[in-house]
């Protein structure tokens, strides 16, 4: 599956691969790991909510922006929900395409869009309590950049 | 007009409320009339004000205040998103 929203760990070299399994047509495949931050912010543990149904068609629809926008040749996003500990893998984007320029620009595209658009929502549990992350102002500027490169084409 | 309504996160926590069956009056045709209809419920409800900071979904897509509504719709209420 191109996109997939689960409880379950994964396993970076596993997804990594499958992208150019059995293929000869790929020259690139570029990757991200978003990780949860802990100690330093005080953060004990984190909670994704998402909106089972639109979360996963949310993240279909960036995976086919991109395919637009750029030559790919696989695409795959997986995004943990539940309770996470800090250190724990939260969500792996990778990319596959015959050469570095599309793999690393789609690879980043995914992951702005992701962070303005996908609908998951992250609680901390902190030593003063429980609370819900705001919204970066800088997430929707670097989205928004995105807009400006098309515009340049 | 019915309707159902969900909430996510911060405004399900505020609200007390996940989902709900609703029937509209008439007169409430598109997202922004519903945010104005629900936020004269109290003050907790204010939140779903137009022009506050949340967002709206019809059908699992992102919806502005303009998007009209259509009998059997699911709508969804929820706080910028936070994920990745």
């Amino acid at each position: 599956m191109e996109v997939r929203v689960q409880e379950a760990d994964f396993d970076v070299g596993v997804e990594t691969r499958a992208l150019s399994a059995g293929r000869t047509d790929i020259g690139a495949v570029s990757t991200f790991l978003g990780l949860v931050r802990g100690a330093s912010d005080g953060v004990q543990c984190m909670t994704l909510e998402h909106y089972p149904g639109m979360t996963e068609q949310s993240l279909a629809e960036i995976v086919a922006e991109a395919k637009q926008r750029w030559s790919l040749l696989a695409v795959r996003v997986i995004h943990r929900v539940g309770p996470l500990q800090p250190g724990a893998q939260i969500v792996f984007v990778g990319v596959a395409s015959a050469h570095r320029g599309e793999a690393i620009a789609a690879c980043e595209f995914i992951m702005d869009f992701l962070k303005t658009r996908a609908p998951f929502w992250k609680k901390e549990q902190t030593p003063e309590g429980s609370r819900w992350v705001d919204a970066r102002d800088t997430d929707d500027t670097a989205a928004a950049r995105w807009l400006d490169v098309e515009s340049r084409r | 007009m019915n309707l159902t309504i969900l909430y996510f996160a911060s405004l399900r926590e505020s609200l007390g409320m996940a989902k709900e069956a609703v029937v509209l009056p008439a007169d409430v045709g598109n997202v922004g009339a519903l945010r104005t209809h629900l936020s004269a419920r109290g003050e907790t409800w204010q939140r779903l004000a137009p022009g506050h900071n949340v967002r709206a979904a019809v059908n699992q897509h992102m919806a502005a205040d303009e998007q009209v509504l259509a009998a059997g719709d699911e709508v969804a209420f929820f706080p910028p998103v936070t994920g990745g």
